[in-house]
């Protein structure tokens, strides 16, 4: 299958006062259409940081400093400035992180769907467009009154399928949701993924899903990636990563979740995540890694295929390999 | 909402008779009868023997109902404002001071209408466009003049004003409503240009002392709308650059800005009253400053009284217009 999303060594970079921090420092990823990824990481690790930069929307102090994000064929950072802004939403869609405040609380809800057709379609009817935002709001499981809705008049739940109807209306090629479940009830959240699920499928988009929630995520997703400090350590298909995780830090992240043997037992991960500003040379994780060697403290260990498509940045595996 | 137009219905009655009330008893503060004090100057330039001066004092105590108690003068002046009568004026007798405010009052409203609106069109959107990090370098410098003005009073403003652009460039005329010498006639295109012509300094006096207010709060708004998740999805969505600034950010920003414009009508009525005294146009500012020289009582509480009325009106009907711009309040 040709893939629909093909990241290159995407490297970002914020410029504090402290220094230059590289939030994101040469990620690689592969999707193909339909396919789900869940990212998963420790807070700060970059997740936001790589959605963001895949819709090209990296603010100062932060830049851009290199890599290509393919979609469809199309390198989205080759684009102009006009170009990218019609890429949004009907190449590549992002379902905000903070869905609560997502929604412009002065104007109703279908004004705000109207105005992301008219920026790509400016030749749709009045009529065709309504026909569009009722279709996608159906989609969601929103009665075509929210149409004529504010958001105050919204639930949590409601808002947030509402975001999601929003970034379906164009049928992107991928969609980035960030913690799209974060400040909702268990009950709200689990019909939230299912409404992401759902219009997946039906438009075959591939979906990145941001969360902290593994649990959650494992029922939804098909691979899942662990970050930390702006690198993928792990990707893997979901079972693997749960029964059979390689990398320690994702086995440290595995272990860290509660299941009725270790109950009542903690399994955090000791020491602190480092600061971006002054990254351990070597492996980024090293400090904290329980498997740790003499050649992880100065050399970085490079990415690896191994058998079932898993792919691991650990010098366990390149060893073997 | 009936509740709510009962509610402040209430309030505006309240609040005219805290006003009505107010304006009573400060002049009585001072002891000087308005009556004498007329008399007094008159008496000076000479006509009258002193024997007839108190006289007529005493009759003109007795039309005016100066001569009575004090608590039977306050329940008198209440229960003939509650008839919109607000009494004749000492000084300029046997003018009504009704007849006084209205001769004036569309002076000020039209001076106070279009700076207010102008200076609340241009500040908001110069404070707006300079919180807008995509907005060009140079239309984003543009408010900082503005603000710096902003400390100016209005009369230092008007002194300076005269001063270079009246009187050193003579660009624009010194004072008065219209040019001595011409016969007002308001079906003459000539005459109207005329007066216009005279309201550019006392207006451009209040618009720059009045601009900078805005674009200060507008720029402190804007920067902390700019930063809302509504405003970064608007991007995510594709959204062109002007539809953001206009629906999303310029929309939000302005909501407290609207209140503020209820709250400074009070402060712009008394700059007015200073701009008027000082342009000498025939404002209701004029006429006030001219009843508190002559301690014309009656004049003071009507004018006092009617900007009271008109700033509560005002503050009141604002709030039946912010439902409009904010939905969520609607529903309360
Ligand atoms: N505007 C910014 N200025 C400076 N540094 C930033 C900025 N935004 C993010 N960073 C840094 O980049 C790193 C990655 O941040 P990012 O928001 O991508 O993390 P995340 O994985 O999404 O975390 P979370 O799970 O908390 O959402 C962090 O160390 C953060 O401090
Ligand atoms: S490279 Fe070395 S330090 Fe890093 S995770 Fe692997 S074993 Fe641990
Ligand atoms: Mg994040």
């Amino acid at each position: 299958m040709t893939p629909v999303l093909q990241i290159k060594n995407l490297q970002v970079s914020y410029y504090t006062d402290a220094g230059r921090a590289r939030a994101l420092d040469g990620v690689d990823l592969t999707l193909t259409a339909g396919e789900k990824l869940g990212l998963v990481g420790e807070s700060g690790s970059g997740k936001s940081t790589m959605a963001l930069a895949m819709m090209r929307m990296i603010k100062p102090p932060g830049r851009i400093e290199g890599g290509q994000v393919i979609v469809d064929g199309t390198d989205l950072m080759t684009l102009s400035e006009q170009t990218m802004l019609k890429a949004r939403l009907s190449k590549i869609a992002y379902i905000p992180q903070g869905a609560m405040n997502s929604l412009n609380p002065v104007t109703r809800i279908g004004a705000q769907m109207v105005d992301a057709i008219k920026a790509h379609d400016e030749g749709s009817s009045r009529a065709d467009i309504d026909r569009r935002c009722k279709l996608a709001l159906e989609s969601v499981d929103l009665s075509s009154s929210v149409f004529k809705m504010y958001a105050h008049e919204l639930s949590g739940g409601m808002k947030q399928r509402a975001c999601i109807a929003i970034s379906i209306l164009l049928k992107p090629k991928v969609i980035i949701a960030d913690e799209p479940t974060s400040a909702l009830d268990v009950v709200t959240q689990r019909q939230v993924m299912e409404t992401i699920d759902r219009v997946q499928k039906q438009i075959g988009a591939a979906v990145i899903l941001i969360g902290h929630d593994m649990g959650l995520m494992a029922q939804f997703v098909d691979k899942v990636a662990v970050m930390y400090t702006g690198r993928i350590m792990e990707l893997s298909s979901v079972r693997d990563m749960f029964t059979d995780p390689k990398h320690p830090y994702a086995q440290a992240l595995i272990r860290s979740l509660p299941n009725l043997e270790n109950k009542g037992v903690f399994n955090g991960i000791p020491g602190m995540a480092p600061a971006l500003l002054q990254l351990p040379g070597g492996c980024a994780f090293h400090p904290r890694c329980s498997k740790v060697m003499e050649n992880c403290k100065t050399q970085r260990p490079p990415s690896t295929n191994i058998s079932g498509g898993r792919i691991l940045e650990c010098h366990l595996y390149s060893e073997k390999a | 909402m009936i509740k709510l137009i009962i509610r402040r219905l209430l309030f505006l009655i309240t609040v005219i008779w805290a006003a009505s009330t107010i304006v009573f008893f400060i002049p009585r503060i001072s002891q000087k009868n308005p009556v004498r004090e007329r008399f007094a100057t008159l008496a000076i330039s000479g006509g009258f023997s002193p024997k007839d001066l108190e006289v007529i004092i005493a009759s003109y105590n007795t039309k005016f109902g100066l001569d009575k108690p004090l608590f039977e003068q306050y329940t008198d002046y209440l229960s003939s404002i509650s008839r919109f009568d607000l009494g004749v004026s000492y000084n300029k007798y046997p003018r009504t001071v009704l007849e006084l405010i209205m001769d004036s009052l569309p002076w000020t409203i039209v001076l106070l209408l279009v700076t207010t609106v102008l200076s609340f069109v241009i500040g908001n959107l110069l404070g707006a466009i300079a919180a807008w990090p995509r907005a060009p370098r140079w239309l984003r410098t543009f408010a900082t003049p503005f603000i710096l003005l902003q400390g100016v009073p209005p009369v230092l403003m008007g002194v300076l004003l005269l001063f270079f652009i009246g009187f050193k460039l003579k660009l624009a005329p010194l004072g008065g409503a219209y040019s001595t010498g011409v016969i007002p006639d308001w079906s003459s295109l000539t005459f109207i240009w005329d007066v216009v012509w005279h309201q550019i300094l006392p207006g451009l006096a209040l618009l720059l002392g009045s601009v900078g207010g805005w674009t200060l709060s507008m720029r402190g708004m804007g920067i902390t709308i700019q930063g809302e998740d509504y405003v970064n999805f608007a991007e995510h969505k594709g959204l062109g650059g002007y539809t953001i600034f206009k629906d999303y950010y310029l929309r939000n920003a302005l909501l407290p800005q609207a209140t503020g414009l209820a709250l400074a009508l009070g402060g712009v009525v008394v700059s007015a009253i200073v701009i008027e005294s000082q342009f000498g146009l025939p404002g209701i500012g004029r006429v006030l400053d001219a009843a508190i020289r002559s301690n014309d009582f009656l004049v003071i509480y009507g004018v006092v009284l009617f900007v009271t009325i008109a700033v509560a009106t005002l503050m009141v009907l604002m709030e039946f217009i912010y439902p409009l711009l904010d939905p969520r309040i609607r529903n309360e």
